[in-house]
């Protein structure tokens, strides 16, 4: 899609950073470069250690780059320190002062910047407002839970009316609970404050719920940017497949292709249509990749495109994941939602089919 | 720790229940058990520690004997010694600031020190605290190196430098930066000298803990929050690291008041330091009564002077 450079809230171009010299020399980010809108949720999604948390410190001005620059509304922020950056950070420490109270703490960047303090005041109470933490302003940090740091966290970041938020895992902390109450909360803070948030992730279902779009890290680079629903649905890579949600990966082989779409033969000599990435071009052995939720299961063998046996069936509540052992020896996993009335019940042992839904198989590149 | 954090609690229990009665003389015996560990302790302070101070205050209020020691027969005369003399001829009191002289100088010397060994282990200590791990041992290592000889030597070995024929002076003879010998050796310069390089050490230790144990994400955060370097030192880092600053400044005053090794030697016993004095009382002076005032005036000052310093410091650092 086509840049629009007044609309990017930040703009990361060919951004190195290397840690270490000489023989323990590591690249934490390879020639990164990526757009982040005004007013988006991005999300910086990623595995531990694939640099997700290294170009967040960049952006907050933590660690400076060794190639690259980092634009903020079209002017290079890389070489300014941190206190001259209108960006602001959520640690995944919190890192609240313990010698301050909550109301101070909030208060903290107002006073920095030098602000009369009647409007320090009145920026504070209405911090407390929107964390839900008027009861507690005079509380030492030490004193109040950790869902409640939490808040008093990100009240503090956005006290200052940063440009940018950026949040570094600031719910990995937290209970489950209490972090899918803090994973709401955070979208409505987003959207009363629209202020672009920059959200650094390892848990993709996060990821998925609250990003506006995503960027999945691996190794140091960005292999993907996209929409929630693009990154899940249409993964560029293996990798993004493979870290987003559950997948099944069959192997197959190219009989033909065109606009796009490639005829892929199974061993058992069945063929299926499957779309592939742009800007790849699939030839002879490939992987198939198959959500777990986009096959169904017939009784059949025969009605399948392709057939097994069935080794496990676990139940989760909402669906069931019946594991299907390939006649050509891949194990194949099967989603099916639970509802009042399903049809047909399966005994682990049974010869079954696997239909897949249309567009259900991708080839992607390893 | 938990025995003795639950002991307090454990009688004001209602519920009569089977565990709960256990549990409360569990709790009950912990504590005693806590108690006899402590005995031990307890004894060496009270033959070493209060003993000693309950002779003094007893001898404070005697006669001297003509040859040192004590006659037992009551008297303030040593108190009022402290600020007055008696006329030998028609008795009267008679004010000299005298006494009081030194000993607002020996405050002085030991505010000075304070301050600087303040001024000079801060920087040191944070250098210490923000090197790799494996490094701070080594640091810490090299700041206790003076320990390891006797202060006695290392304050005559400052007076072999110092001394009119010492190392600076001729040095600077030979560089003929100056023509005759700068008089430093029995000067106030050379006690302040001797008392900031004795202890220094115990500035930066206590600091050197504190500063360790600082959050350096809380130093990101702070510059992340607009706040420049010389804030966050004020901010953040220095009311953070607060336990440290009035450990060290206890330790470095209240050795430095009563210092007395550094300013007989460097002060060539002109420059009297109250410990010089005291001990003065019980050597040549004869004067064992009065020696015990002295201690017992001294140790009153420091008492006002720590409840003050206490009172307005901790009141700003708080519990976590």
């Amino acid at each position: 899609m086509p840049e629009q450079p007044g609309k990017n809230a930040i703009e990361v171009r060919g951004v190195r950073k290397v840690f270490g010299a000489g023989e323990n020399q590591v690249a934490a980010l390879d020639t990164v470069s990526v757009s982040i809108r005004e007013n988006e949720f991005f999300t910086l999604l990623g595995p531990s250690g694939c640099g997700k948390t290294t170009l967040l410190r960049l952006i907050a001005g933590f660690d400076f780059p060794t190639a690259g620059e980092i634009l903020l509304h079209g002017q290079d922020i890389a070489p300014l320190p941190p206190y001259k950056r209108p960006v602001n950070t959520v640690f995944q420490s919190y890192a609240l002062f313990p010698h301050m109270t909550v109301a101070q703490n909030i208060g903290f960047g107002l006073e920095m910047l030098g602000k009369p303090k009647a409007e320090t005041e009145a920026r504070v109470a209405q911090m407390l407002k929107l964390v839900k933490m008027e009861a507690l302003k005079a509380r030492r940090t030490s004193q109040i839970s950790g869902g409640q740091q939490q808040r008093v966290a990100l009240a503090r970041a956005l006290a200052p009316q940063p440009k940018v938020l950026l949040l570094d895992e600031p719910l990995s902390a937290l209970d489950y609970k209490l972090r899918k109450e803090m994973q709401i909360e955070l979208k409505r803070l987003q959207h009363e404050t629209g202020i672009t948030f920059i959200f650094v992730t390892h848990d993709q279902e996060e990821a998925l719920t609250m990003s506006d779009r995503i960027a999945v890290m691996s190794a140091g680079k960005i292999l993907q940017v996209g929409t929630p629903r693009d990154i899940y649905e249409r993964p560029a890579e293996r990798f993004v497949a493979d870290f987003i949600g559950e997948t099944n990966f069959l192997p197959g082989t190219v009989v033909s292709k065109q606009a796009g779409v490639a005829t892929v033969k199974f061993a058992s000599n069945a063929t299926i249509a499957a779309g592939y990435p742009e800007g790849f071009d699939p030839t002879g052995e490939v992987t198939l990749v198959v959500r777990p939720e986009h096959a169904d299961l017939v009784p059949d063998p025969a009605k399948g495109t392709i057939a097994g046996t069935l080794s496990n069936i676990v139940y989760f509540g909402t669906d069931t994941h019946y594991h299907v052992k390939l006649d050509g020896g891949e194990n194949f996993i099967v989603r099916h939602q639970n509802s009042r009335s399903s049809p047909v019940t399966f005994g682990t042992g049974a010869k079954v089919g696997i239909q897949f839904e249309e567009d259900a198989a991708r080839v992607l590149k390893d | 720790m938990t025995i003795a954090t639950l002991s307090p609690t454990a009688p004001s229990q209602v519920t009569p229940s089977k565990a709960a009665l256990f549990e409360a003389r569990a709790v009950k015996a912990g504590a005693r058990r806590n108690r006899l560990l402590s005995l031990p302790a307890l004894v060496i302070i009270g033959i070493f520690g209060v003993l000693p101070l309950i002779i003094i205050c007893v001898y404070s209020f005697l006669v001297a004997a003509p040859y040192g020691g004590v006659q037992w027969q009551f008297s303030t005369d040593a108190y009022l010694n402290f600020l007055f003399q008696r006329d030998i001829f028609d008795d009267t009191l008679q004010f000299t600031p005298d006494f009081l002289i030194i000993y607002l100088r020996s405050f002085l010397f030991a505010v000075v020190t304070t301050v600087i060994c303040l001024l000079l282990g801060f920087p040191t200590a944070y250098f210490m605290a923000t090197r790799p791990p494996a490094q701070r041992n080594w640091w810490v290592l090299l700041i206790t190196i003076p320990f390891w000889s006797n202060l006695l030597v290392r304050t005559l070995a400052i007076m072999f430098i110092i001394r009119d024929e010492g190392l600076i002076n001729d040095a600077l003879l030979a560089l003929g930066v100056i023509d005759k010998p700068i008089t430093m050796l029995y000067t106030n310069f050379a006690i302040q000298l001797g008392l900031l390089y004795a202890f220094l050490p115990f500035m930066v230790l206590p600091l050197y803990s504190s500063l360790e144990k600082l959050d350096f994400r809380l130093i990101e955060a702070a510059c992340d929050l607009y706040a420049t370097r010389r804030q966050v030192l004020w901010r953040v880092i220095i009311p953070l690291s607060k336990p440290g600053i009035i450990a060290g400044c206890l330790l470095v005053f209240i050795p430095a008041l009563g210092a007395y090794v550094t300013p007989l030697i460097l002060g060539g016993g002109v420059h009297l330091m109250i410990g010089d004095l005291i001990a003065q009382q019980f050597g040549s002076g004869r004067n064992w009564p009065l020696g015990c005032a002295q201690a017992l005036i001294l140790m009153a000052a420091v008492l006002v002077a720590l409840f003050f310093y206490v009172r307005n410091t901790s009141g700003k650092v708080q519990h976590g």
